[in-house]
């Protein structure tokens, strides 16, 4: 059974790798200018898009320009999204006759949908109309396509040929959804339709059961549903169980198919870095980097959920099929831990299995998974992420070999420094403060906290860490257990996602476009080169440190107390 | 007694401790974000020490308390101590150098005698053999021989003249021969070595952009953990832990950058001294910094890279003419020739002094560019290559082939032709050569490893200039440089992005002084090119931009360092502290205690020890610096990294494990 677990793990790990090669590849062509394959098909497309949206390309922008777009272009759908979750139930395309949202429901919903978070405080079956989930649907492309649009500039500015990316930023969205997301969301819709995903718009299916009742089975546009949801590191599921559902994830083929997309295009865009910026060593070296940091949190889940849970060995039961408490039998531990780690370090968020019932030590790498979030991260802001933590990791080294430090021949000083430090603070400040907040009333307010928490002790407060985290980290997913449909969740984790998305993108494009305007220094002997393996392992620390020594008391109380309870 | 030279005088040591307490005040420790939150950390501990003796209980003992509050403040103490002793170490080394100048009687010109702190700018003073310079001035009137030893430590006596460029003298040198008068060019207590000391002192001190960009970041890692002790207290709550004020406390100062953050304006303040101890005088911090970053560095051939003089190796008889005659001739010429060079000639031709009758000497000037002499019926001149044969062909005379063929053989081979006319008919060729400095070569590959770009600038002809720069080891010349040269060279290397560093003496190399980086100022220049500058070499030695760049650089990797050492150091203190918070409440945790910690108290006490006393250990590092080698960058990274990121985690496990040991023996 192990080695059947293995197996499966290592193929999808190598078909992750050897796709993203390809594709990004075919990224990095899709914004160099010149004639390229496809042309004929999309070329006219995006000039009645274009023509339809009265947009001129050939307007350049600078980095407060591209932000600007952005913020504006993310507010209007926002908008949008509050009115049409809060309309529900008087618009059309609503079979089931769905409620609509309360208001705090539809701002955490439309906060988490255009964040790329897509925290989930509903379930899709008995919260949605399918105008509703077709409009979130929508913004999956939108928040997967800004993530794509705003990293394409932050390469322009490092690259070596500028001039051959636009700078137009609705040029770059419109690319990345029209020939990205769009094709790959058509062939995995497809594989998924064929493994027997709904694609319908009909509503529930009634059925006789065995016993002869008849039972109201929930279906929808399911396919196109889940192929963005996993492509964009979106992670919100049609259904409220996500992809442990049937419908969403029917097969072992399917759950390999969507985690391999979990992980493709964050993974793919690190190569296009080095196709467009003409840095291929910093590619390989960002690449190695992330790839090593993802595998030292892989380890210990699979090994972890794979052993089984102590507790259940000392009741005698048999678990040679490893902890499978809360996992979905048709995929096994071993391949539910891969997923739940990749899920966690993408800022995807979509789940095949209850990580509230994953041993305390999975329970840890997924945090620290999410409090890193530049283990490749989420589509775009992943390698926004990375990019702070190598500035970080430049200044410090450039020092340490006695020069003032420089990154690709732009020197570091104050302003890029205080930026950096202050995007580096953010995630712990909203995480800690978040809980620690979250902890002060449930022991001060017990009247209004009753149904919290399933489970009390590091269990429960690990509930709460993993949803403050799970939202900063724009990831998304729910360590569940936690009744968090309440005012307080939704503003708190709302107002956290907000946040945790629009500074991380800002900051580092501004870090990337003030360094773009400096003198640049060429490269000497004497020059700290940054595209090496020595860099790398400095990166590794920096990012190790910095995250391990702002989590580890937080982290104490929860799955390090519990694991050594257990254990 | 390397720490006895290190800490200096027990004078010094007093002063600097006594100043360790006045530093206390909390205006002064506001300059210094991280060092300022542990004094208020270290306030409250004496609040919750009293507030403990009025009855609270809820704290822990007193003396556990009031020991916190002890080591506390004793960190701060070590901290303040640190900057202090850099400081009275950097006045020290000023004050050895400004006690010769001070108070040293001035005649004015008009007779009228004052003491040398009356002196105003512009005021005009006479000094005589065997007087002492009372301020920094320019020569307006005579010539001297100077013992500059009181500054330089060099014995040789130098000739300070009137008008050229080395018509600078500065307080406290002696004059040996001669009267001089000089204008007093700095405002009293304004000369380079006052504004030195002002910098040293920290009244003028300012930080510097790397080092504000480093405070950013330590001050970035402060917040994050006030960020952490804050929200543990309602997470611990939810876990009902209870924790004292005094385990905050301890868990927050311990993972400050506390090693870093003390040891800060230390290392600034060391890195102006080293410099000072190399006899350059800094304008500011930064011109320190800017050293270790140079790309490229502009050196004047004499001097620096040859000898200042050449010596004649040979003579070339042109075809057809006797060799014997050509001696002669070539004797002739030199005999008035009182330059190194003309001596040098007659020493080689070994020939006796001919009696010349009438003789008429004709100096070398910048515009016929040759020398000689009228005598005995005939015209001798020598002098560079083009000067002689303008003068022969203005004779109707050809210049002959195989001379031709010899001048640029010598040229190829790095010597100087001189060529020998007679009557405007050329005799023959003398080879100079320039003598190169022993050990410049072995400078140059340092250089070169560092990453430094080195550039000859010489008056001498492009053939010349190649062959010496290739046998320096030198990557690049300018030959046949003109004083603007310089400055376009400068400008067009910074127009790439490089830095550039060069060190000049006269006038008119003060725009070059001005534009480049680096701008090193001989001190016995002009006093335009001392203000031009950003640095004033007291040595007057070309080398000397060497041994700056190398300051600059240990500068940047001891806070680079430091830095890593502090932040690695953390880890250990979590695995300190945090299982003491938590253990008596949660006792599955005592898995985390990895160093075996005798009990609560204790662990958190070590740790806290521990950060005290690696401020102190560390000191002798700031103040030395951390050595720089030239073995590439990557190669260098990967050292630091092993040494003080490995070593950064390792150390601190051992040291608070003894610390802890030490404290279950004593109770």
């Amino acid at each position: 059974m192990h080695t059947n677990a293995y197996f499966i793990i290592i193929i999808t790990v190598a078909l992750i790798v050897l796709l993203a090669i390809p594709l990004g590849k075919y990224i990095a062509q899709v914004f160099t200018s010149g004639k390229w394959s496809f042309d004929k098909v999309f070329n006219p497309i995006e000039k009645t898009i274009f023509k339809l949206g009265g947009i001129d390309t050939s307007i350049e922008m600078n980095w407060k320009l591209q932000l600007k777009a952005l913020l504006w272009m993310n507010l209007i759908w926002f908008l949008i999204a509050l009115f049409v979750l809060m309309n529900m139930s008087w618009l059309p395309l609503n079979p089931d006759a769905n409620p609509s949202m309360s208001l705090d429901l539809a701002f955490n919903t439309a906060v988490s949908f255009i964040t790329n978070t897509n925290l989930q405080h509903y379930s899709g079956e008995t919260a949605m109309s399918y105008l509703g989930q077709m409009t979130l649907m929508l913004w999956q492309f939108i928040s997967a396509g800004c993530g794509i649009a705003i990293a394409i500039y932050v390469f322009k500015l490092m690259s070596q040929q500028q001039e051959k990316i636009s700078s137009n930023f609705y040029v770059l969205f419109v690319k990345a959804n029209l020939r990205i997301l769009l094709p790959l969301s058509i062939i995995v819709a497809s594989v998924l339709v064929f493994s027997g995903t709904p694609m319908t718009f009909n509503g529930k299916d009634v059925v006789a059961s065995l016993e002869g009742e008849e039972m109201h089975v929930s279906r929808g546009p399911v396919a196109a549903f889940v192929a963005i949801k996993q492509l964009g590191t979106n992670g919100g599921g049609f259904f409220g169980p996500n992809s442990s559902h049937p419908f969403e994830n029917p097969s072992l083929l399917t759950n390999v198919v969507e985690n391999v997309c979990i992980l493709l295009i964050p993974i793919a865009l690190v190569i296009a870095f080095g196709q467009l910026t003409g840095r291929k060593k910093h590619a390989t070296m960002i690449f190695m980097t992330m790839m090593v940091g993802f595998i030292m949190l892989l380890l210990p889940a699979i090994s972890a959920e794979m052993s089984g849970n102590p507790l259940i060995g000392q009741m005698n039961i048999d678990q040679q099929y490893g902890n499978m408490e809360g996992k979905e039998v048709r995929f096994g531990s071993g391949p539910s831990a891969l997923w739940a780690v990749s899920t966690t370090c993408t800022s995807n968020g979509s789940v095949n299995a209850m990580h509230d019932s994953m041993m305390p030590i999975t329970g840890l790498v997924t945090l620290t998974g999410m409090m890193i979030n530049g283990f490749f991260g989420g589509v775009g802001v992943g390698f926004l992420n990375f990019y702070v933590f190598i500035i970080l990791a430049v200044f410090v080294s450039g020092l340490m070999v006695g020069r003032t430090p420089e990154f690709l021949g732009k020197k570091i000083e104050p302003r890029e420094m205080k930026i950096a430090v202050l995007i580096t603070l953010l995630h712990p400040f909203l995480i800690l403060t978040g809980s620690a907040l979250a902890s002060y009333i449930y022991m001060n307010h017990p009247d209004q906290t009753s149904g919290w928490l399933n489970n009390p002790g590091y269990h429960g407060y690990t509930e709460m860490l993993y949803e403050f985290t799970s939202s900063s980290a724009n990831n998304g997913s729910g360590f569940e257990g936690l009744g968090d449909n309440t005012p307080f969740w939704n503003y708190a984790c709302g107002i956290v996602m907000l946040l945790a998305r629009y500074l991380p993108i800002m900051g580092p494009v501004m870090i990337a476009g003030l360094l773009a305007s400096k003198k640049s220094i060429p490269e000497g002997p004497g020059t700290l080169k940054t595209d090496t393996p020595t860099f790398g392992v400095m990166v590794f620390l920096i990012i190790v440190i910095v995250s391990a020594l702002s989590f580890f008391p937080a982290l104490t109380l929860g799955p390090i107390a519990e694991h050594f309870s257990i254990y | 007694m390397k720490t006895q030279s290190l800490f200096g005088s027990s004078e010094m040591l007093g002063g600097a401790l006594k100043e360790s307490f006045v530093k206390l005040h909390p205006m002064r420790m506001f300059r210094n974000p991280i060092m300022f939150t542990v004094e208020i950390c270290t306030m409250v501990m004496l609040v919750v020490c009293i507030w403990i003796l009025m009855g609270e209980s809820s704290q822990g003992s007193f003396a556990y308390n009031f020991s916190l509050f002890l080591i506390l403040f004793i960190t701060l103490l070590f901290a303040n101590f640190a900057e202090a002793i850099a400081e009275a170490r950097g006045k020290a080394q000023a004050n050895s150098l400004r006690k010769t100048r001070e108070e040293t009687p001035a005649t004015l010109v008009t007779g009228e005698k004052i003491s040398s702190a009356q002196l105003n700018l512009g005021d005009e003073f006479v000094v005589h053999a065997g007087e002492i310079i009372p301020a920094d001035g320019e020569i307006i009137e005579g010539i001297a021989t100077i013992d500059e030893s009181a500054i330089t430590g060099e014995s040789a006596p130098v000739i300070r003249e009137g008008g050229g460029d080395r018509s600078s003298v500065t307080g406290g040198t002696k004059v040996l021969s001669d009267r001089i008068v000089v204008r007093v060019t700095t405002m009293p207590g304004e000369s380079f070595l006052d504004k030195m000391i002002a910098l040293v002192e920290g009244a003028s001190r300012q930080k510097t952009p790397n080092e504000i960009a480093l405070t950013i970041l330590l001050a970035g890692f402060t917040l994050v953990f006030l960020i952490v002790c804050i929200t543990l207290k309602p997470i611990a709550d939810f876990a009902s832990t209870p924790i004292t004020i005094a385990s905050f406390i301890s868990l927050f100062v311990c993972l400050i950058p506390t090693t870093i953050g003390g040891l800060l304006s230390a290392i600034g303040i060391a890195g102006m001294d080293r410099a000072l101890k190399a006899n350059v005088i800094t304008k500011s911090g930064k011109a320190v910094e800017t050293a270790g970053d140079i790309d490229v560095l502009l050196l004047d051939k004499t001097g620096t890279i040859t000898i200042g003089n050449r010596k004649a190796t040979k003579f070339y008889p042109a075809f057809g003419v006797d060799e014997r005659n050509f001696l002669k001739a070539v004797v002739m010429s030199s005999m008035s020739d009182e330059t190194p060079e003309g001596k040098s000639i007659i020493e080689l031709a070994g020939a006796p002094i001919i009696q010349l009758e009438n003789p008429v000497f004709v100096k070398f000037s910048a515009e016929t560019r040759c020398s000689g002499v009228d005598a005995n019926g005939v015209r001798i001149r020598k002098g560079a290559t083009d000067a002689i044969k303008r003068l022969c062909e203005k004779a109707g005379n050809n210049f002959p082939e195989d001379v031709a063929m010899k001048v640029r053989d010598i040229s190829q081979n790095g010597g100087t032709p001189l060529v020998v006319s007679e009557n405007e008919n050329v005799i023959g060729v003398i080879e100079l050569q320039d003598i190169i400095k022993p050990g410049i070569n072995e400078r140059f590959a340092r250089l070169k490893r560092m990453g430094i770009k080195t550039v000859m600038v010489t008056g001498d002809n492009p053939l010349t200039a190649k062959y010496i720069a290739e046998r320096a080891g030198v990557d690049d010349f300018i030959a046949e440089a003109k004083p603007e040269d310089k400055m376009n060279y400068i400008k067009k290397e910074q127009a790439q992005g490089r830095l550039i560093a060069m060190m000049g003496d006269g006038t008119n190399d003060a725009p070059a002084l001005a534009q480049a980086d680096v701008g090193v100022a001989m001190n016995s220049g002009t006093q335009a090119a001392k203000e031009a500058g950003n640095m004033v070499d007291l040595d007057n030695d070309p080398t000397k931009l060497i041994e700056v760049v190398e300051i600059g650089k240990q500068l940047l990797m001891t806070r680079g360092t430091l830095t890593t050492f502090s932040i690695a150091n953390d880890v250990a203190k979590y695995f300190a502290i945090i299982p003491a918070l938590f253990m008596v409440s949660i006792p599955a945790l005592q898995s985390l205690n990895v160093m075996r910690l005798t009990s609560p108290e204790s662990a958190i006490l070590s740790a806290v020890i521990f950060n005290a006393v690696v401020i102190p250990a560390l000191i002798p590092l700031a103040l030395r610096g951390v050595k720089y080698r030239p073995i590439g960058a990557s190669a260098l990274l990967r050292r630091n990294l092993l040494v003080y990121g490995a070593g950064g985690i390792v150390v601190p496990f051992m040291g608070i494990k003894v610390i802890d040991l030490l404290i279950s023996l004593c109770l």
